[in-house]
């Protein structure tokens, strides 16, 4: 017997458990000596008031999408990838390369194969933790995170040697041509007679974003690969018993999410900086998994979620610009966020459990 | 390459260490009692905070170790909370703390001090000095053994005296006692420990404790010994070194000594050489930074003798009715 209504499991819990996020935020900031219901005013003004307040929330929310899903597609086979955030600056590497070294007559074209380079180096990322969880057992959880830190120590390397041009100062590579420059929402909206603020980075990425949340929707529940998955996420041992070889799973699952994660780098460096710097996932890799856990890791919810932390981010950095209020509240809140609906979610689960089997039982 | 520069590389590699030790040390507690725990850089980062904050408004070091422990412990309780009370997943727990902690330490820093993110720089009251051990000044001069006791041993902070006393404890605690056979044995089979009449919740409690106590140590010690005050993310990464440390040495004691002195070892070569001339080619440092993580995935692929976990970490208790 269900213990409460589906709805309550999909929408109510999230909610409660974003509600206490938003109410201990409010009391961080009443504690810090700054008025939380100013401090909302400010972000939504910030974040949703204009297009140029859009086009930075949907652009963060673009980078939310990709490694949303990277985790939610992962938690599916019931597998913890913390290392969205190293998959992800690997996918930025690829489309470095992609763009730097080939030629490209349009950015059609050249979209297409970032992206598959992207989704190709955040794979490979994920591969050596994927085999070694299969074969040698490994925990994931302990190599993805591994994996971050070799990540980052190998970009570093990459970015202040040998892909850095002669001469240059910071420790980036060449900017990309003009060929494979991304139209924005404002290119993309101007020939339909919509103006949309120029001077935001959201760009075409954020429709191949919806357009992978539709294919991750499809591959989980209407492929047979997708199946597998959930069954082996479900049981390990009934899978395996169903002759779904776990070896197979986990490393595939592994590889999509990977490849997911490395996505998002269209987004950011081939949309935005046009040029592969330092430090480029700026923490949205981690992100992706208060992400996952808040959109209960459907497609759809994890698209919501994402709009959701686009917004925390736009507005955050509106905050940090008009108040005393740091940046760093940001983190703050996806801390809570992570806490609520993915470490104490029995805490807000259990009561709400009782209350329904009483309403039941009145009832009968 | 003098005896000098031996000594002073090797005096970095214990300063440097002495965090990831103590760290390792607290995650060796809670892991042992079953309690996964990724969150010990976020426990180590609000310590070194509170410490530090505590001891520049107070002027005494002692009462800032004092609220780094306190500020370090309550997040081990949070994280007792939800992965013991109600058994959420404790890797999300980990990771929702080390967040907490980036995030809230820059927030009350810029709120108290108003010096985007950090602490103002701690005068000598508020820092732990060094600790110059009786004879040592008289022995300098003797030949080879002398430097090395008045360089390498002697001159360090109390806190790096205290790490290292930990290490036996630690083994004495956990082999020696009753404590210590029952941690472990709730980190292998809860069920025994439950059906022999003593409170799995309790023990884990007590592990998850004992790890937030010793967490901040380390993060006192980081901000307020190795270096003068908080500045933001100051751990870098060290909480994750401790958890690979700990990997590398299989969840035991003495080898986690070993395993601390080694990645301490890199860290110090890392910040004197920048990139290491071999002779036949230059070693860049970021190898260097990225050795300690690979060595872990090595290691836990099984290829160096194999690292097998508590065998009931990360699950949570539930009590059969």
């Amino acid at each position: 017997m269900e213990r409460m209504p589906k709805w309550a499991d999909v929408v109510l819990i999230p909610l409660i458990s974003l509600l206490l996020a938003a109410v201990i935020s409010g009391l961080v900031i009443l504690a810090i000596g700054e008025d939380p219901i100013n401090a909302l005013n400010l972000m939504v003004k910030g974040a949703l008031g204009s297009t140029y307040g859009w086009g930075y929330t949907l652009y963060y929310a673009t980078n939310f999408l990709f490694t949303g899903l990277a985790v939610a597609v992962a938690f599916h086979a019931r597998l913890f990838n913390i290392g969205g955030e190293g998959q992800a600056m690997l996918g930025g590497l690829g489309v470095a390369l992609v763009c730097l070294y080939l030629p490209w007559p349009h950015w059609s074209l050249a979209l297409l194969a970032a992206t598959g380079g992207a989704a190709l180096f955040g794979a490979a990322w994920a591969f050596l933790p994927a085999i070694l969880q299969a074969k040698r057992g490994s925990h994931i959880v302990i190599t993805t995170i591994m994996f971050n830190f070799i990540a980052a120590a190998f970009l570093n390397w990459l970015l202040v040697g040998p892909l850095k041009p002669r001469g240059a100062m910071d420790p980036s590579t060449a900017r990309f041509p003009e060929a494979v420059h991304l139209p924005s929402l404002h290119e993309i909206l101007a020939p339909l007679g919509i103006s949309f603020s120029k001077a935001a980075p959201a760009n075409v990425s954020f429709l191949v974003g919806i357009l992978a949340c539709i294919l991750v929707w499809a591959l989980i529940w209407r492929t047979r690969l997708g199946y597998e998955i959930r069954a082996f996420g479900h049981s390990e041992p009934a899978a395996r018993y169903a002759g779904i070889s776990p070896t197979k799973i986990t490393v595939i699952t592994m590889l999509i999410s990977g490849g997911l994660a490395g996505m998002m780098a269209i987004n950011n460096v081939m949309g935005e900086a046009e040029r592969l710097v330092l430090n480029a996932t700026e923490g949205a890799g981690f992100i992706g998994i208060a992400v996952a856990l808040m959109g209960r890791s459907h497609p759809f919810g994890v698209f919501l979620a994402a709009i959701l932390f686009g917004f925390l981010y736009q507005g955050g950095a509106e905050l940090a610009l008009w108040t005393n209020i740091p940046r760093e509240l940001i983190i703050v809140i996806q801390a809570l966020v992570i806490l609520f609906t993915g470490a104490l979610d029995n805490m807000v689960r259990m009561p709400l459990e009782r209350l329904f089997m009483a309403l039941r039982r009145r009832r009968a | 390459m003098d005896l000098l520069t031996v000594l002073q590389v090797l005096d970095s590699t214990v300063r440097l260490a002495t965090p990831l030790l103590l760290a390792c040390l607290a995650g060796l507690f809670s892991e042992r009692a079953g309690i996964f725990d990724i969150g010990l850089e976020g426990k180590m980062l609000a310590a070194a905070f509170f410490s530090a904050a505590i001891a520049a408004v107070t002027g005494s070091v002692w009462i800032g170790l004092g609220a780094g422990i306190l500020a370090s412990l309550s997040l081990s309780g949070l994280h007792g909370l939800a992965s013991i009370t109600f058994r959420g997943n404790q890797l999300i727990s980990g990771v929702a703390i080390n967040f907490l902690a980036a995030g809230l330490t820059v927030l009350i820093a810029q709120s108290w001090f108003q010096q985007g993110g950090r602490t103002p720089a701690l005068l000598s009251g508020g820092r732990f000095g060094g600790i110059t051990l009786p004879g040592a000044e008289a022995l300098r001069e003797v030949p080879v053994l002398g430097p090395i006791y008045y360089e390498l041993i002697s001159g360090h902070s109390i806190l790096v005296y205290v790490a290292f006393a930990c290490v036996p404890l630690t083994w004495w605690i956990l082999y020696r006692t009753r404590f210590g056979l029952r941690l472990r044995a709730v980190g292998e089979n809860p069920e025994a420990v439950d059906t022999a009449g003593i409170s799995v919740i309790r023990l884990r409690y007590a592990a998850v404790l004992i790890c937030g106590l010793l967490c901040g140590i380390a993060g006192a010690y980081l901000a307020t010994a190795l270096q003068a005050g908080f500045v933001q993310d100051m751990t870098a990464g060290r909480g994750y070194i401790a958890l690979a440390a700990l990997i590398f040495a299989k969840w035991r004691p003495w080898q986690a000594l070993y395993a601390t002195l080694l990645f301490g070892f890199l860290q110090a070569i890392a910040l004197r050489y920048q990139n290491l001339d071999l002779g036949f080619f230059t070693l860049p440092v970021q190898a260097m930074d990225a050795l300690p993580y690979i060595l872990t995935v090595v290691i836990l692929a099984g290829f160096i003798g194999k690292a097998v976990p508590p065998r009931a970490g990360g699950e949570p208790y539930v009590k059969e009715r």
